[in-house]
Formats: structure tokens, sequence, C-alpha cells
């Protein structure tokens, strides 16, 4: 792969900060682990020589009371407080992993037996392979549509399990332009083993230019604009409707009050569950008139309308009082 | 040394310092021994002598084994090219479940405690049986009923979706035998469970007079402490694999989420138990090694009542753990960080152990003898598997390595460099107790080297595979891990040496093996006490407890 001959590397390309970080974390707790570990084995092979069953040694041995004791405490605090550091540490960068930065671009990627579809935000699509730009966070927010999968792209030190029924994210800063390998690491079936492509880390420019390359009839977020007309989510969702909907506008992200009680956040997953199975999560001072597009909209549809809901921006000023949610009805109803 | 001392000649010289608080007896003008007390199939077949029952297992787990180890064979032939040309994947497939699902089930769990641990854990706390022998029966009739079910499945139909059984997958989309499967792994469940009951009964019933708690051998330790795992965690298991044949066979939404499921459900529930029975497979091979170390440097455990705790402690702690396994597969962040600090806390009664064998050996009288030379393989494969452990219980680092070939490299260290390990060196050091025969000695350290050098290089290498980025499971992968597989590949081929070397030559030892002493490595405990075999109903007559666990001589004497 990348760099000459791999064949006889033992040790995988780092493509980002984050990989190098965890590289640095690796090799750190093997030192500590080796200093907890030599002894022992040191240990045994002096004490099997000079303790060998017949050779002369000293060998007496008192037992001092509370001498024992303190032994055992040593060996089994010093250890656990070694250790932890090395649990701060990784449990520090599964944090940052957990929480994409805001200027991340947002690609979406959806499994199925057995290959990987990546959507760009323009629009652009690919099979199996994975183009993404250095110097710029990307965020991969992922669905399946069958069985469970998972994304691992083993240059960046980073895999995320892709369920059905429920969008799963990750994120990564690459800052080494190559080719590495991306994989499915979850068995998921027969050809399992060959649900793996290409990940292609561009500069920014290689990659726009990969971009308007590939040419892509229209953006994700256009395609749910379509869609939303299309599938009638406009005539009750947008203004001057006759049915009392809520306005989608600007909801990506906010908290959502529930007719149960307590708030939801706004986000993908919330947006696929209520247009899929509506039922679920009932919403405050709206009675539940939708229907399930279960069956209607396949899932690129669903990742489609869910981009373009994410980029409706706030409602215009002036909108007509109608259409806003009751919200004294709302958090009348969500406190218990 | 012996009420009837001129029937012990092989005891007479024997040094008079030597404290031997319950005189044995020799093979020597014996009454006929359990082995011998009577000869038809029916009365092995039908018996309730908890020491038959322990050899009835160890044929039934040496007879899947065997199976497992093919599969392993196989597996391990078609990693040597990458593009997968030897077999198709779907034989692949149903190959790595095979011997998943026989080596975890049917060898690993049921192996220390079904097989030593029904022979040697009434001997050792001075009773005559189980609590419940006609029980004890009928586990290993379940046992094989429902190991045999689903051997046949697999072997036969075949079940392509591994051991672990991932929902969806295995209710809706695998086109293969999962159910019945499912269904003779459920039945061995209940085999596990009965196991368990009978032991936990009989160390709190059975103990022989003077037997207090704390006077027991840590083998009983663990194995009461596996008895709990067995009975608090396979029902859930059970249930779990219930939902799964309810989903499968009439569509019930539990964990598909087209049928309004969640699949990370199952994987809660899954490895609630599955975890725990790593501890399973772990905590009787920490037993046997705790009762090798000290015959072999004929010193005293050090730290006897530490040893005992952390048995009971990591039996307690395993069951908090099971979210270490879905860091990346959806589960909380605030899940993860807990999993993660509670994994790194199951390190601390493992490392108690490992320094407390180290400790026993200083100034101990050290003798190499096969077990011997297991348990030390077994020490050295088990830090590793435990050290690498703490790596995946790292956050960041599972997300790298997770479902990559260094968790399968973690886990064979643990299960097979642990367990199968200490199951050989149990079976070496207790060999002359089951049968009365002496193995050969050359060949049991030549079988343990290579043992424990086939393991390491079939296991090392993919170590190195998985922080490369090689997924687990794979049929097709990159060109460039092939020389690492083929390096793992080779490495399997001494493993297998190991391996069948001492099924050759302890099948020969029966015949032609030298006969055994009551007390060939000069070891204490119960069970040295009575003569190699033992009679049929243990004891000659009722033992009382007058000393210590591991009582060996004063060191004075051996300056």
């Amino acid at each position: 792969m990348n760099g000459g001959n791999r064949d006889l590397a033992l040790w995988p390309i780092a493509a980002s900060a984050g990989a190098h970080n965890t590289d640095h974390l690796v090799w750190a707790f093997t030192l500590v682990t080796l200093m907890l570990t030599v002894p022992i084995f040191v240990g045994f092979t002096i004490f099997s020589v000079i303790y060998r069953d017949g050779r002369p040694a000293h060998r007496e041995y008192k037992e001092k009371k509370g001498r024992s004791e303190a032994i055992e405490l040593s060996w089994m605090l010093i250890p656990f407080a070694l250790t932890l550091a090395f649990f701060a540490w990784g449990a520090r960068m599964f944090d940052i992993h957990r929480h994409p930065p805001a200027n991340a671009i947002t690609i979406s990627a959806i499994g199925r037996q057995w290959m990987w579809k990546f959507q760009h935000p323009g629009g652009q699509a690919e099979i199996n392979d994975l183009h993404v730009p250095t110097g710029q966070p990307v965020r991969i927010t992922m669905i399946s549509q069958d069985v469970i999968h998972a994304l691992y792209l083993p240059a960046l030190r980073i895999q995320m399990e892709t369920l059905p029924g429920r969008y799963t994210e990750l994120w990564f800063n690459a800052d080494k332009p190559g080719t590495y390998r991306l994989y499915c690491s979850e068995y998921c079936g027969t050809d399992h083993s060959k649900m793996q492509g290409l990940l292609y880390v561009m500069k920014p420019g290689d990659y726009q230019a990969w971009l308007a390359h590939q040419g892509a009839s229209q953006t994700l977020t256009a395609k749910g604009r379509q869609l939303f007309a299309a599938n009638g989510c406009a005539g009750c969702h947008e203004n001057g409707s006759t049915v009392r909907a809520p306005s989608l506008h600007g909801l990506f992200g906010q908290p959502v009050p529930m007719e149960a009680g307590g708030t939801v956040i706004a986000d993908e997953s919330y947006l696929r569950d209520k247009i899929l199975d509506p039922d679920k999560n009932r919403i405050a001072g709206y009675k539940q008139l939708m229907p399930s597009f279960k069956g209607v909209l396949a899932e690129e549809d669903v990742v489609a309308l869910v981009a373009y809901l994410r980029a409706l921006g706030p409602k215009e000023e002036g909108a007509s009082a109608e259409d806003a949610p009751d919200r004294s009805t709302a958090t009348g109803d969500s406190t218990p | 040394m012996s009420p009837d001392g001129t029937a012990t000649p092989p005891r007479q010289n024997l040094p008079a310092t030597l404290r031997d608080p319950r005189p044995g007896r020799t093979t020597l003008g014996r009454p006929d021994d359990y082995l011998h007390a009577e000869h038809t199939l029916r009365s092995w077949l039908w018996t309730i002598d908890h020491k038959r029952i322990g050899i009835l297992y160890l044929l039934s787990i040496t007879f899947f084994f065997v199976f497992g180890a093919i599969a392993a064979g196989l597996i391990r032939l078609s990693l040597v090219v990458p593009d997968g040309q030897i077999f198709t994947n779907d034989t692949y497939n149903k190959l790595f479940t095979l011997h998943g699902v026989i080596m975890v089930w049917f060898f690993l769990i049921p192996s220390i405690p079904t097989t030593f641990g029904n022979f040697l854990l009434p001997i050792m706390i001075g009773a005559k049986e189980v609590a419940f022998p006609r029980l004890n029966r009928t586990s290993w009739y379940i046992f094989m009923a429902g190991a045999l079910f689903t051997m046949a499945d697999l072997v036969i139909g075949g079940v392509d979706t591994g051991w672990t059984f991932y929902a969806p997958f295995s209710t809706t989309f695998s086109n293969t035998y999962v159910l019945p499967a499912l269904a003779g792994v459920i039945v061995v469940g209940f085999s596990s469970i009965l196991t368990g009951l009978n032991f936990v009964v009989t160390v709190h019933t059975m103990r022989a007079p003077g037997m207090t708690w704390f006077r027991m051998p840590i083998f009983v330790w663990t194995m009461y402490a596996v008895s709990l795992i067995f009975l608090l965690a396979t029902p859930v298991l059970t249930i779990t694999l219930m939902l799964l044949v309810m989903e499968r066979a009439f569509h019930i939404g539990v964990f598909d989420p087209a049928l309004g499921g969640d699949p990370v459900l199952f994987e809660h529930m899954f490895w609630f138990y599955s975890h725990p029975a790593v501890y399973i497979m772990v905590l009787p091979g920490m037993g046997v090694i705790s009762e090798i170390v000290p015959a072999f440097a004929q010193k005293k455990l050090f730290g006897y009542r530490f040893v005992a705790y952390a048995s009971l402690g990591l039996a307690s702690v395993t069951f908090l753990v099971w979210g270490h396994h879905m860091f990346v597969n959806g589960e909380s962040e605030t899940a993860a960080v807990a999993f993660s600090v509670l994994s790194f806390a199951v390190a601390v009664p493992s490392a108690v152990k490992v320094y407390n064998w180290t400790a026993t050996i200083y100034k101990g009288s050290i003798k190499l003898d096969t077990p011997m030379l297991y348990a030390m393989a077994y020490i050295g494969l088990f830090v590793i598997g435990g050290l690498t452990g703490l790596f995946l219980a790292t956050l960041s680092i599972d997300e790298h390595v997770h479902d990559t070939y260094f968790v399968v490299a973690h886990f064979h260290y643990i299960m097979v460099g642990g367990t199968a390990l200490a199951f050989l060196g149990g079976l070496h050091y207790w060999w002359p107790k089951f049968t009365g025969r002496m193995y050969p000695e050359a060949w049991g350290r030549v079988s343990a080297f290579l043992g424990f050098i086939g393991f390491n290089a079939t296991f090392f290498p993919q170590f190195l595979l998985g922080y490369m980025g090689m997924p687990r499971r794979y049929h097709n992968y990159p060109p460039e891990f092939q020389l690492l597989n083929v390096a793992s590949s080779m490495g399997s081929l001494l493993l297998a040496l190991g391996y069948l070397f001492p099924m050759i030559y302890l099948v020969w030892s029966l015949r032609y093996g030298k006969r055994a002493s009551a007390n060939p490595w000069l070891a204490k405990g119960l069970e040295w006490t009575t003569s190699s075999p033992p009679p049929a109903h243990n004891f000659d007559e009722q033992p009382v407890v007058d000393f210590e666990p591991y009582d060996y001589r004063d060191r004075e004497a051996r300056v």
C-alpha cells in the first residue's frame, strides 16, 4: 500500500494526529506492562535455577507477621494505580472521538450485505471506496440496511459499529494524504471479508477536484427537499398548512418536549424514528396524526431527508403564529 | 509410614522429615479400585461414582476437542493464501463457527470443572461422593445429548453465525441451521447449571471433619467460585438464546429492528453470560496451577487467603464488565467509561495470583517435571493474555483493535494458553491418581515445550496482524498480511504436535506406564493420601483434617 512495499511492515501507517496519539498510548502502556511482568519472568527463571531441587541453597524462610499482607497489598494496589493512568488517557481520547467538532463535514455511509455506500454532502456517491480531505474534520454518520456491520479505518485507528435502525457516527481529522484500507470489521455473513475498500486521503484541493470530477446531479440536501415535497411532508409541516404539525425549521439539535415528559434531542436517529415510526417518542402538545413512512422510503431516501432537515435553518422572520407549537401546553405536559 | 507398612515398599525410603498426615496405600496388593470395581460397559454408563463420571467427561471433551482442533487446522490452512482459494467463503464461515461453538461450549467451559472437578473435588474435601450423585450422572447425559446434537448439526448442516450468534444476522439473515445449534447449546447450559449446583452443595455440606473453609485447597475454592458463575450466569444465556429462537422461529421482535427490536440488547445479554464464561474457563486453570506450583516447589502457597479471596473477587467482578465488548457498538459514553474502569479492576485479583505463584517458588525446592513446565508456560501466556486484555479495556485502543486479530490473539492467550495448558498440566499432575500409571516423563517435557513454543508461534503474529488492522473472521485478506498469516499457520503445526503427543503417550501409558505410587510428587492434599487410583469410596477410613493446606515440610530441613 502507501509508500512502497508494505509486505514486510509490522506497524500500520498513522494518518492522523489521533492515530499517532493512539500509537503513543500503546507504546507507553507496553512499557509499563513490561515493567510489571519482566520481574515475574526473571523471578521464575532465576528461582528455578538457584532453588532447583537437590541444589544446595539457602532456603530458610521465616514468615514475619504482617509482612506478607504488606507485600500482597502493594502488588495489588501499585499495578492498579499505574494502569489507571492509562484508563484515564484512553477515556480522554475516547471522549474526544465521541464529540465531532461543529465545523466537520458530514459524509453518510450505508452498510448492506456486502458493500458500503458513501455519500458526500454534494451528493457524490461511491461504493466501498471513500475519499476524504486532509486538514478538515470529517464526520461519518452510518446506518445499516440489514445486519450489524462496522466501519473500520485502521490508518486512523478508529472504528464504529453500523447498526440497523439507528445512526451511529465517528469522526477524524486526517493529515497524511495516501491510500489506506477500510473494512467491515463486524462479521456480517458470507462475503464479510469482501466488504472492504480503499480510503483515499487527499489534499483539500485534490478532494475538491475529485468532487467536481465525480459530478453529482443534485446535493443530498436538494434530494431531501425534493423528497420532502414529493412525499407530502411539506403539506403539513410547512407554513400555511391546514393540519397543525410542528415546524421543522431549526429543529435539528434542539430539545423536543415529549408527551411522556422530559425532552429528547432532535438528532439524526430521532428524525429517522419520527419518519419511520412516528408513534414512538410522541411530542407534547401535538396529536399524533402522521403516518409511518416505513416501506415507502428507502434507507437512502431517509438519509437525504435527514440531511435536508439538518440543513433547514431557523424559521424565516414573520412566519405566521399558527404553526408555532403551543409552548404553554408543551411545557405543561412535560411537567410530571 | 503406613498402618500396613509391608505393603508400601516404594515409600520406605522417603525422608523422615516428610510430614504425611494421612498415610496412603500403594497399588500393590490393593483391593479393587474404582477402575476395577466393575468392568461392564453398563457399569460405566450407569455409574454414579463421581470419579467415573469425571473420566466419562474427560473422554467426551477430548472427543469434542479433536473436532474443534481439526476445524482450527483447516482455518489456518485456508489463511495461508490471502484470497481464500482453498474453501468457499461459506465453508470458511462454517468452519470458524464450528471451531468456536465446540471449543467454547463443549471443551473449554466444561473442561476442568467437569473432569478434574468431578474427580477431585469430593476427594480434596474428604468426601465419599458429590452431594447428588444421580444428578451428576444426569448432567453428563444432558451434556452429551446437547453437545452431540449441536455437533451433528454443525458438521452435517453447518452454521455460519460465529459462536457469538449476533442478531439480527442469526435471527433473520442467516440461511443455515441456526435453530438446532441453539437448541443444543441451551440444553448443554442445563448441564452446567446442575454441575454448579452439585458442587456448591457438596462444598457446603460434605466437607470432612476438620476441613474448614480455609483448609480447602485453592482448586476447591476456584471450583466453588466457578459453580457460582455457572448458577448465576448460565440462566441468562438460556434466556438470551431462547429469545433468539423465538425471533428466528416465530418472528417475535426482540433484537431485529425490522421487527421492532434492538440488536445491541442481544450483545448486552449475550456478554452478560459470555464474559463471566471467560472466568469459568480461567478460574479452574488458576486452581490447577495453585496446586501444581506448591507441589513442585515443595513450599506452601504464598498468600493462601488472598488467593482464595481473589477467586471469589474475580467471580464477582466478572459480572460487572460485560460492557467492554461494546465500546464501539452503540453503547453510551458513560457506560463505556464505567465498564472500562471496572475492567481494569479485574486485573487486580488476576495480578495477585500471578505474583503469588512467583513468590511461592522463592526459596522452594523446585522440580521441573512436566506439570511444572506446563504451569510455567501457563503463567507466561496468562500474563500476556491478561495484560493485552488491559489494552483492550482502554477505550481508545479498543476503538482501533476491536474485532481484529488482536482480540483473537488476546482471547486465545487466555483460553488456550491459559485454560488448555492448565488442563494439560493438571492432566499430567493427576494422571497417576486417575489411572494408577505414570506418563513417560521425557515425552511429557517435550510436549510441554512444543505446546508453549507452538502456541506463541501461532498466536503472537496475530497480535501484530490485529494492530496492523486485519479484522477477525476474514477469509479474504489484503496481501500485505500474508507473511504473518503464514507464520501463524506454521506455528499451529507445532502446536498440533504439542496436543497430539500427549494423546498418544497418555493412552500408551495406560498399559505400559510405570505403576504409580499413592503420592508420586510428594504433594500435599487429601487426594494424595488415598491410593492411586482411589478405591470406589475414595478413602478406606473417613479422613480427619488436622493440618493446614499446602503444609509442605519445614524449610530448615532442606537447606
